[in-house]
């Protein structure tokens, strides 16, 4: 499988309507979703992934029920998208092949298959599907914190090989920094050569979202992942508006709009925002004790149900190298910590 | 053969076979015979110097034996039980069916296993649903469970290629399980890696859906009942913490949950104590057959005495 031909330097992907999920509890509305992707498109962005915050099959008790079954909300965003594709996440051990073929049934035409930094071998058989299904496909080594620059880079290759066109540094904790990030992408690029572009996914938790990707791009990092107003997990994701802003500076083609953006943000987005995600106090105990960004609700309402502080709960689940998936054992350190008293 | 013991076999000298032969070992009634692979290794080397008769002729060698074994262990692939059954069917020889292939009933030992006892096959489903589907069970005897979902939890290091290859059979069947075995309206199943080090301990959470007027002094009664059911073939099988109930939410359809945190720590016969994922497979099928081995040997001395 090749690469597919960039209409642009970067290509911004916007995760608004999946990482987005997670910070609103996974309670989107069809009608949120249609005038998100509206805004979107309208603005140049060439990939929105819609899907359950933890992937197609999401909805659950360990992650959040869905308010709107994802399906409805996958073919809505397919109907009011003009110009750009519509993507999915999946997380193999969550969603299977069978979800992705419904996916692609109600209009996905790309998939994100996102395993733990070390584990990509559960992702061929996923790979292997959307090639048959005809779609794009990328994928997500998360927690990419968690694993040293050459083994991402292996990890990477399994991807490639497997039939993934765009590997990713997923930094689902927010915790690169600077110079960690930058050895990442470098490993990468130099793994995939021609074969595959690589993608950069970040988070806030640190506040390196942006200037990240404005590093990732330098060394030749490809897809760039943003979010309207940051709307994702932990502290939100890089923000697209400022994506567009910040690589229109730097005359970096985007192919953005960038007022249509901030209109986006702006006058779409914030008023259905049920939280802004931000830099306070749990959210930068993930990056900092490299936790999971999707674990800082959960945690929240945990640490209410259970009488404990959310920082020291995301505090043990760094301290016990929990990976994505793991959010049923947020409840269990809530129990440890409550009888610790 | 010696008297009140049932005659048995292993096919597959892997880790998981190695393992269940150390467990078998340990039965009054069952006596393992043979070990069957299909080139040398260290399994059937392993299995000789215990004295067992042991080769790598496969199962044309194992059919050709004298006594033929009444059971049978696989611990190969789906694709090659799906080719031996038949054969061992034809001989007679009973199967009990690590694999996924999934060919007879799907079994829990303190769950359903005496509605099977005698079928020629049966499948040990997966690890995820050995370790969640008793709690599940302990928890709709109790109460109507609308939904049951597990969070299967395991080391990176216990998975290994067959799994990582086709991680939705492991989705797909568990899911199933949970529903048709463990008695809930709707199943689903959720398998976690995790490559922290040292390695995690296999750990499971069952989260079922109930009535917001359940009796959940009865639901955490029948849970610790069955905790202590299926000590007796893992005895690393334990609760984390009191099973918590949660009260009803509208997001949960108006529905109240109880939520039972499991970890299950292997034996260490030959796998290592974290893979308890492993190990609840391979103490699952010794407990199968040792069920089995029990009715049958009551059963000649009824046919004995009659």
């Amino acid at each position: 499988m090749t690469r597919p031909q960039l209409a642009h330097d970067v290509r911004i992907v916007d995760t608004t309507l999946r990482d987005g999920s997670h910070a609103m509890a996974h309670r989107f509305t069809e009608t949120q979703v249609r005038d998100t992707v509206r805004a979107l498109d309208a603005a140049g962005v060439e990939v929105i992934e819609v899907t359950h915050g933890d992937g197609l099959g999401g909805s659950s008790f360990n992650y959040g029920f869905s308010r709107t079954d994802e399906m409805q909300l996958i073919a809505a965003a397919r109907e009011e998208a003009r110009r750009a594709k519509i993507a999915v996440l999946l997380v193999p051990g969550i969603g299977t092949v069978e979800d992705l073929r419904r996916a692609r049934d109600h209009g996905a035409d790309m998939v994100r298959v996102a395993t733990h930094c070390t584990e990509a071998d559960v992702s061929p058989q996923h790979f292997a599907a959307a090639r048959d299904l005809g779609m794009e496909t990328a994928g997500f080594l998360m927690m990419a914190h968690r694993t040293p620059p050459e083994d991402l880079a292996k990890q990477a290759r399994i991807m490639v090989d497997a039939g993934c066109q765009a590997p990713y540094c997923t930094d689902s904790a927010g915790a690169l920094l600077l110079h960690e990030a930058r050895a990442r992408f470098e490993a990468l690029v130099a793994e995939v050569g021609d074969e595959a572009w690589v993608g950069y996914h970040g988070h806030q938790n640190l506040s390196f979202g942006v200037a990240n990707s404005v590093i990732a791009q330098e060394v030749g990092v490809r897809y760039i992942d943003g979010s309207l107003c940051a709307l994702g997990a932990g502290s939100g994701n890089s923000p697209t508006e400022v994506l567009a802003a910040v690589f229109d500076r730097l005359g970096v083609d985007t192919g953005l709009d960038v007022m249509g953006l901030l209109h986006a943000a702006e006058d779409v987005v914030r008023p259905y925002l049920t939280r802004w995600p931000k830099m306070d106090r749990n959210a930068i105990v993930q990056g900092w004790a490299g936790v999971y960004s999707s674990f800082l609700l959960h945690a929240e309402a945990v640490a209410e149900r259970y009488k404990v502080s959310a920082h020291e709960i995301l505090e043990r689940c760094g301290e016990l190298g929990l990976v994505g998936g793991q959010e049923d054992m947020i409840i269990d350190v809530a129990i440890e910590l409550a009888a610790e008293r | 053969m010696s008297p009140g013991t049932v005659t048995a076999a292993i096919v597959g000298p892997g880790n998981i076979g190695t393992d269940l032969l150390a467990k078998l070992r340990r039965s009054s009634v069952i006596d393992v015979r043979y070990m069957v692979g299909v080139v040398e290794s260290d399994g059937l080397a392993r299995a000789r110097e215990r004295g067992i008769a042991a080769s790598a002729e496969g199962v044309d060698w194992l059919l050709r034996q004298d006594p033929l074994p009444e059971i049978v262990f696989e611990a190969t692939s789906a694709k090659v039980h799906t080719a031996n059954a038949p054969r061992y069917a034809k001989a007679g020889v009973r199967a009990v069916d690590l694999t996924p292939a999934h060919l007879g009933p799907m079994v829990c030992p303190p769950v359903n296993l005496h509605a099977h006892l005698d079928a020629p096959n049966v499948s040990m489903i997966t690890c995820g649903g050995q370790a969640t589907i008793p709690v599940v069970h302990a928890v709709s005897r109790v109460t109507p469970v609308p939904y049951a979902e597990i969070v299967a939890s395991v080391a990176s290091r216990s998975a290994g290629p067959g799994t990582r290859a086709n991680i939705d059979e492991f989705t797909h069947t568990t899911g199933r399980a949970v529903a048709e075995v463990g008695a809930a309206d709707r199943g689903k199943a959720i398998i976690v890696l995790n490559p922290v080090e040292p390695p995690m301990i296999m750990r499971d959470t069952v989260f079922c859906m109930i009535g917001g007027d359940a009796d959940r002094a009865a639901i955490a009664a029948s849970i610790h009942e069955m905790v202590a059911e299926v000590q007796r073939y893992v005895p690393g099988y334990t609760l984390r913490a009191e099973p918590q109930f949660d009260e009803p939410r509208e997001t949960w359809g108006g529905h109240a949950r109880v939520a039972t945190f499991l970890e299950v720590k292997g034996n260490g016969d030959h796998l290592p104590p974290y893979a308890g994922n492993l190990d609840v497979m391979t103490a699952a099928a010794a407990r199968v057959g040792e069920l089995m081995a029990q009715q049958k040997i009551e059963q000649q001395t009824i046919g004995a005495q009659a």
